[in-house]
């Protein structure tokens, strides 16, 4: 097990090696200049020239990926003398448009992000697998049926006509809620959750439609599985049947998805977090690319990736765990 | 004593298949019926119909357990009844047995459902019943899950299972199908015995006229979801009455007799 661990975990380092040179590569390899970006629309060539300086851009590439894998591992400095410009580890690069470093910028937008994710999260699983598994109970029933064409519009609705239909629902007619801003978690809990209300309905209508989908065609294959009627044949509760014996096995896919689209959120919810204006790491991405600050967009890619990546591995171990197959060949 | 009464039972899957189609049995207490018959004649349906545990399907006539009928019963009392008085093994132990909890713990699990009892307790029971069904190191193999064990020791385990709650009416169905013929041997005697010690009916379910021969005293011939030929077994198998019995017992490859050229199939005789 432990040789399992340390094995996964040289695995998915390596894999954010990958990533980490895929990402710079693209940065590398587009036409647009990352000093011009920096320096904005009217700029003395000197001043680019400058700037190119200070960014390291007259390196080579390998030299520049270097400086910057040095970066994350132990800070660097930008440029030398007065202009120099600190970036402590672990340093995901500099923005110059906003004079901070990235690694600063991104996790003063996590607790957005994290609130977010984690909220419609628990939202979604509650609701998408409760109404699959009632309706695999009663499959063929009006709820059943009811309850597959409202999670087939769940999933096809954009993000964006929910969010605008909820805000126009709760905030203008019905007046319930105020426009959604963070309010820190540890000061203002109520106002907290009041902010986060939309957002996790918005994000919970797209997923809980999925989760019950998958959780109903899992359930419906696991009830028909031979140590199912064993079960009944002990004289078992039906509800002890369905909960240990049909619904434990059906929850294992649910655990890799859930694991994977949690840990891509967490990098992020763009369209959300644009939508009603919530400054998370998905706000920050949009923010970043419409200005074109290339080592925010570069970081919050990174950073994203690495939450897919360390999900994935959870997954895995969680997996291990939960199945004692798994667990036999780790 | 009757014990089980089985009248006119038909079962009909909502696909159409009529699997049952009008059979009578009877077990007295303590006694071993041997269901026997061709792969598809309706053996494996009927002990599920007895259990009340078919889905999809439609099933009639009349199954009397000491003096209740099952098909009568609501799904509480029915539920009292499994595993507690009417235990079965399933064919097919790999599948019928849960990949995701230890052995032990889907032994001690029946026993909770009947009893009052702590899990320390029921885990003790099950170490208990892995041990007469003749599993080495019970104590340690407790702990296993089913994919860690042989064949054999999957089926010890359904036994085990069936047995934990000393129920009066045993369904084996296949019991002993593709086991090697020592644990074959083994697994037989453990129902002799469970029959002799306990007085438990038996009503096992076998294309194996071997087996039948040496554990029923009665037997039940199947075929396309009918009996063909019943009586006491030495009876059917030194006179058989209809031709697919005989084309049955001629499937069976004597020890002591000589041996064809080619085994004979049930589509030639019948
Ligand atoms: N769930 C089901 N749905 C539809 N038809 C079924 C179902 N289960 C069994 N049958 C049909 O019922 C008939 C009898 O099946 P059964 O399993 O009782 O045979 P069996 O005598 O136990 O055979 P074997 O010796 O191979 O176990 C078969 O024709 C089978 O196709
Ligand atoms: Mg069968």
């Amino acid at each position: 097990m432990i040789l399992y661990l340390l094995r996964r975990l040289a695995v998915t380092a390596a894999i954010l090696l990958v990533i980490c040179a895929a990402t710079f590569a693209i940065f590398y390899l587009m036409p647009a200049d990352p000093a011009q970006g920096a320096c904005g629309k009217a700029c003395s060539p000197e001043r680019i020239t400058e700037i190119r300086t200070t960014l390291g851009l007259n390196h080579s590439p390998l030299s520049q990926f270097g400086d910057y894998l040095t970066g994350i591992v132990s800070g660097r400095t930008y440029g030398t003398g007065e202009h120099a410009v600190n970036c402590p580890f672990p340093c995901l690069g500099f923005s110059f448009q906003t004079n901070q470093p990235v690694w600063q910028m991104l996790t003063s937008r996590l607790p957005a992000s994290f609130s977010i994710a984690v909220g419609a999260a628990v939202l979604w699983l509650a609701v998408g697998v409760a109404a699959g598994v009632v309706s695999a109970l009663r499959c063929g029933s009006l709820w059943d049926r009811a309850a597959m064409t409202a999670a087939l519009g769940g999933v096809s609705l954009p993000i964006y006509f929910t969010a605008l239909v909820l805000q126009y629902l709760l905030v203008v007619q019905l007046d319930l809620l105020p426009y959604p801003q963070v309010e820190p978690l540890t000061t203002d809990p109520v106002g907290w959750a009041q902010s986060m209300v939309m957002p996790w309905i918005t994000l919970a209508m797209l997923y809980a439609g999925i989760y019950a989908r998958v959780t109903r065609g899992e359930m419906l294959e696991s009830l028909g599985q031979n140590y199912v009627r064993t079960a009944r044949a002990k004289g078992l509760p039906e509800i002890t049947v369905v909960r240990r014996h049909a619904l434990r096995p059906a929850l294992m896919p649910i655990v890799t998805i859930f694991g994977m689209d949690l840990g891509a959120l967490l990098g992020g919810a763009l369209i959300t977090e644009s939508v009603f204006g919530l400054p998370g790491v998905g706000k920050l991405a949009a923010d970043a690319i419409s200005s074109a600050d290339q080592p925010v967009i570069l970081g919050v890619t990174l950073f994203a990736a690495s939450f897919v990546v360390l999900a994935n591995l959870l997954v895995d171990l969680v997996y291990a765990v939960l199945d004692p197959r798994v667990r036999a060949v780790g | 004593m009757t014990l089980l009464t089985v009248r006119d039972l038909a079962v009909e899957f909502r696909s159409g298949v009529r699997a049952v189609d009008g059979l009578d049995l009877d077990l007295d207490t303590g006694r071993v019926l041997g269901v026997v018959g061709e792969s598809g004649s309706g053996k494996s349906v009927t002990s599920l119909a007895v259990l009340g545990l078919l889905r999809d399907a439609q099933v009639s006539g009349e199954i009397r357990f000491d003096g209740q009928e099952l098909t009568a019963l609501d799904r509480r009392a029915l539920r009292r009844l499994r595993g507690n008085r009417i235990a079965m093994i399933f064919q097919d132990p790999l599948s019928c047995l849960n990949p995701y909890y230890s052995v032990a713990f889907q032994i001690a699990e029946a026993y909770r459902a009947h009893h009052r009892a702590g899990r320390k307790q029921a885990h003790r029971v099950a170490v208990r019943m892995l041990d007469r069904v003749g599993i080495p190191e019970p104590e340690r193999r407790a702990r296993c899950y089913p994919h860690e064990f042989s064949g054999g020791m999957r089926q010890r385990v359904m036994i085990a299972m069936a047995l934990c709650l000393e129920p009066d009416l045993l369904i084996a169905d296949e019991p002993t199908t593709a086991l090697d013929v020592t644990v074959q041997a083994q697994i037989l005697q453990l129902l002799r015995e469970l029959r002799e010690e306990a007085g438990t009916a038996i009503m096992l379910i076998t294309h194996d006229m071997g087996v039948v021969a040496g554990l029923a005293d009665q037997v039940v011939v199947m075929h396309q979801g009918r009996a063909v030929e019943r009586g006491p077994v030495r009876d059917v198998f030194h006179r058989p009455q209809e031709p697919y019995t005989r084309g049955l017992l001629a499937c069976v490859p004597r020890i002591d007799g000589p041996l064809p050229d080619r085994l004979p199939t049930l589509g030639a005789i019948t």
